[in-house]
């Protein structure tokens, strides 16, 4: 009896500060959806508490303005995030396999190499990277911002677990005695198999790569290859009082909106992934 | 692999395949760390558009940045990273603990869950840029505080060291208390139900069961999250470079190593950006070095294990 009504108040408590830290956790992002649709003016009088009527208004505002080529830079985003989500998945698969199916020499030094440099921070080669992709006449272009996930070693980890737990290696077997080729194992066999996998890597490289700053901030110089967290630190840096804010809000709105949308649809995926991901930066 | 002769013909194809990995690890990662490394033994800046060097400078780099500000910034980066990981970590483990224990009948589980990890996803510099405008001196916060009568007048969050500070550790807090939530769920969840049996039966209270069962038991998981933020620490650079403009104010106590390369990475100090990569790349190799321990299989406590009954879990 004691512990039932123990246990009673403990859930009454921890349900109080569920809903505070999910508070907290919304209130910036409702904040800043009022604020996206309001003009300028009614932010000046202070503080609105209710969505008003000029998001649309702050809309073409923000893809009209020349300064900050938001909708460019999404456009940007999109194919860096898009492309790096594509190969990351596809060559991470494609290393895993083969460290996984085949037996050769210097396998177990290749595995324990890659394990070795899992969670190495990429920025401590940023210089030398920086000097490289301008030797090869990359410098401010997205390629350099897509290529180099290629080899991307937590991604490869998660694949490499996953073929452990799901990819029999006997189907392979199966598909070499019917005449299959080693690439058209991979392609037609072992990728549909591994479609979970890499469904949430997908999503993680996508959602990674689309908020990376550090890297595109130092390769991309002109205005019209600007990703969007290049173009919200630009924000920034300029002469932030003289703007309309009401503009400001809606930049940032659209800046996080496209991956809120995502996560919104695939929640349950990418939660469930987070546990299988495991390491992230 | 059980059929030996038959691998042996395929192993070319292992070659093929984790060629591109290599390939591309060779030229963009293990190139320019040769590169950095290199550089950091030389005088070469740009001074206007003239370019300095490349001198030999043997060790001078890695002195003076000794005798520079890089210890204060990696103090100021230990303090931010502090100031996020202690409440994340507790709340964490508190949330934990409560989701995964069925007699509390925690209404909405998926949905604190969605909302919690929330934050995680969102742009770092787009929350760092939200956080700026929405706590400066004429933004919302101050509108609310104001018209709520607490404050007489507007407090200015980001002119204080201890305002920047804690804005920082909330941002980070907010940003990953989810995910290590999510985590150590997990591993509670991967412990056997026996041993909570069990304890129950001796008349354990739940406090004393977190402590003396709980814990213990996930401790290879707290471990893992501990060194894996560390690391993510060391590369704090997104929130405090975007909310105080890359200055690092008031009075740099708010700028962490990377913002300090990233400065001299921008002004082309090529010889001082790679002594202090080094230094670095030191520091993560040793963090490396912990985690290929507790991810590796030969692990003596045994997080491997508990990893795997982690990522069982998770799969459902």
């Amino acid at each position: 009896m004691n512990s039932k009504g123990s246990n009673h108040v403990r859930s009454i408590l921890a349900h109080l500060v569920l809903i505070l830290l999910s508070f907290m956790c919304l209130f910036f992002f409702y904040i800043l959806f009022v604020n996206a649709t309001h003009s300028h003016a009614d932010l000046q009088k202070g503080f609105w508490a209710l969505p008003g009527k000029d998001l649309l208004k702050n809309l073409s505002g923000v893809a009209n303005d020349g300064t900050f080529p938001m909708f460019q830079g999404i456009i940007n985003s999109l194919i860096v995030s898009g492309s790096c989500a594509a190969i990351c998945t596809y060559f991470s698969a494609l290393t895993a396999y083969g460290l996984y199916a085949y037996d050769f020499k210097i396998r177990k030094v290749a595995f324990t190499f890659i394990m070795a440099i899992l969670v190495m921070p990429t920025q401590v080669t940023a210089m030398g990277f920086l000097r490289l992709i301008t030797k090869m006449g990359m410098y401010d272009s997205l390629l350099p911002l897509i290529i180099p996930s290629i080899a991307s070693p937590a991604v490869f980890y998660f694949m490499y677990s996953y073929m452990q737990s799901s990819l029999p290696l006997s189907l392979v077997e199966a598909a070499r005695i019917d005449g299959s080729g080693e690439f058209k194992t991979f392609n037609r066999i072992v990728l549909p198999i591994m479609k979970p996998a890499i469904a949430v890597q997908a999503i993680f490289t996508f959602v990674g790569s689309w908020n990376n700053y550090f890297v595109p901030a130092l390769v991309i110089q002109s205005k019209n290859k600007m990703t969007v967290p290049i173009l919200i630190a630009t924000l920034r840096g300029a002469d932030y009082m003289s703007f309309d804010m009401g503009k400001i809000y809606t930049m940032i709105l659209v800046a996080i909106v496209p991956i809120i949308l995502v996560y919104l649809l695939l929640s349950k995926y990418i939660i469930a992934g987070v546990t299988l991901g495991g390491v992230k930066g | 692999m059980k059929q030996k002769r038959k691998s042996i013909s395929y192993a070319k194809w292992g070659y093929v395949f984790i060629l591109p990995f290599f390939l591309s690890f060779f030229v963009f990662s293990l190139i320019p760390l040769a590169d950095t490394i290199r550089y950091s033994f030389y005088e070469y800046y740009r001074s206007g558009i003239k370019e300095i060097g490349p001198k030999f400078i043997g060790m001078e780099n890695y002195i003076s940045l000794l005798k520079s500000d890089m210890i204060r910034y990696a103090g100021n980066t230990l303090i931010l990273w502090i100031i996020g990981f202690i409440p994340q970590i507790v709340i964490a483990l508190l949330l934990a603990s409560w989701f995964v224990d069925a007699r509390l009948k925690i209404h909405g589980l998926q949905f604190f869950k969605v909302v919690i990890y929330l934050p995680n996803l969102i742009m770092a510099s787009a929350f760092a840029m939200l956080f700026f405008t929405m706590f400066s001196t004429g933004g919302p916060i101050n509108s609310i505080l104001l018209s709520l009568g607490w404050i007489k007048a507007p407090i200015d969050f980001m002119g204080t060291v201890f305002g920047t500070r804690s804005l920082v550790g909330l941002m980070n807090f907010l940003m990953w208390f989810g995910n290590t939530t999510i985590m150590l769920m997990a591993a509670i969840m991967g412990i056997s139900p026996d041993i909570f049996e069990a304890s129950e039966l001796d008349g354990c209270s739940s406090i004393q069961r977190f402590f003396y069962v709980t814990l213990p038991l996930i401790r290879p998981i707290l471990a893992y999250t501990l060194i894996t933020s560390i690391i993510g620490g060391l590369q704090m650079f997104d929130v405090p470079q975007i909310l105080t403009n890359g200055q690092g104010t008031p009075d740099r106590t708010s700028m962490t190593l990377i913002m300090f390369l990233n400065s001299h990475l921008k002004s082309r100090n090529y010889g001082m950006a790679g002594s202090l990569s080094v230094y670095l790349f030191i520091v993560s190799g040793i963090l490396c070095f912990f985690v290929y321990r507790m991810t590796n299989d030969n692990d003596p406590d045994g997080s491997k294990a508990a990893e795997k009954k982690n990522r069982k879990k998770g799969r459902r």
